[in-house]
């Protein structure tokens, strides 16, 4: 690829990036009521997503050789800490640090 | 700008700050690694630097970094990109209400609708005293210097850090889990939640990893229409 070629390339990357973020706005504008089923999705969405991007994180994992048993542990471990002190940034210090003892020194 | 209005700027950062740190963490890290996977690829300084600034979507990132490789075929990029990020077509959806009427900082916040920026705006309560607006663009920006400083470290400097970082990547999926598990108690309904895990782990096992998001997210819009009628029904 030259380098012409190149930011072709980029600028087409960021310009679908922008569309993928954009569209919704685009097609509901502020100004007007977007259809049920839009507003419906928007409530139910956010729990959802999250749930789907915890799937995502771990999509490599599971076809790896231990099947995400170190996330799985570490996940267990957030899980309960979270549960005990109910600590937003505690949870995610204390699983990371979990997790990379685990695959550093166990797995 | 008055005193008011940059005290109530400077309170937003203030505020939003904390909510970004294990992003920080998170994004000065990946950010290291994407700079210097384009450094050890031959890409100068600017490549990187320039698609964090203008792509700011970390996974197409690292892709890009084998497209730029390969032969030059323009529609497969775009058709590519709009596959891995078609995620954000939800993103969108559920800010539709939380970005109205937000002015200027609207582009800007549409723009760096990343996973985690997403994930910290769409869950968090911002409190009564702070603008609610600024609270967002603060989110986003920080998020974003975040990995372009990342991006611009490890493309200068190459690999810095001197301890085992291996698994320190996890820190975002912990992110994703405890704000979960936050949602869970938050709402009473936990119905669309358990939906989207089931789907979205039924596709990764049948679609596999490069795809699946895709099916999943067609799955959970089906669902979703389905249990949309019978609520309107009851």
């Amino acid at each position: 690829m030259s380098v012409t070629q190149q930011v072709i390339s980029i600028a087409l990357i960021v310009i679908a990036t922008i569309l993928t973020r954009a569209l919704p706005f685009i097609l509901f504008p502020e100004n007007r009521k977007p259809p049920a089923f839009i507003s419906y999705l928007a409530t139910v969405l956010p729990g959802a997503v999250i749930g789907m991007l915890v799937v995502y994180c771990l999509r490599d994992a599971v076809f790896s050789s231990w099947h995400c048993l170190p996330e799985l542990i570490a996940i267990l471990f957030i899980f309960l800490l979270h549960k005990w002190k109910g600590n937003t940034l505690l949870s995610i210090a204390g699983g990371t640090i979990v997790y990379m003892f685990l695959v550093q020194y166990v797995f | 700008m008055n005193i008011k209005s940059d005290r109530k700027i400077w309170k937003a950062f203030k505020e939003a700050f904390p909510h970004t740190l294990p992003i920080c963490a998170g994004f000065l890290f990946l950010g290291m690694s994407y700079g210097f996977l384009m450094k050890s690829r031959g890409f100068g300084t600017l490549y990187p630097l320039f698609m964090s600034i203008f792509i700011f979507a970390g996974s197409m990132e690292f892709v890009a970094v084998n497209l730029l490789l390969s032969a030059f075929n323009p529609l497969y990029v775009f058709l590519l990109t709009l596959m891995v990020n078609a995620r954000h077509l939800f993103y969108g959806i559920a800010m539709l209400d939380r970005y109205r009427g937000l002015g200027w900082k609207k582009p800007y916040l549409i723009f760096g609708l990343c996973d985690e920026t997403f994930a910290v705006n769409c869950t968090t309560t911002v409190p009564q005293d702070t603008d609610r607006g600024w609270f967002m663009f603060a989110v986003t920006l920080l998020n974003q210097c975040y990995w372009v400083t990342g991006t611009l470290a490890g493309s200068l400097l190459g690999n810095i850090l001197t301890f085992n970082t291996e698994g320190l990547d996890f820190v975002m999926t912990a992110l994703f889990t405890v704000m979960l598990i936050n949602q869970w108690e938050e709402n009473r309904n936990h119905r669309p939640v358990i939906a989207a895990l089931a789907v979205s782990f039924l596709s990764l096992l049948i679609a596999g990893p490069d795809i699946f998001l895709i099916p999943s997210m067609i799955l959970i819009v089906i669902y979703f229409a389905v249990a949309s009628n019978k609520e309107i029904a009851v």
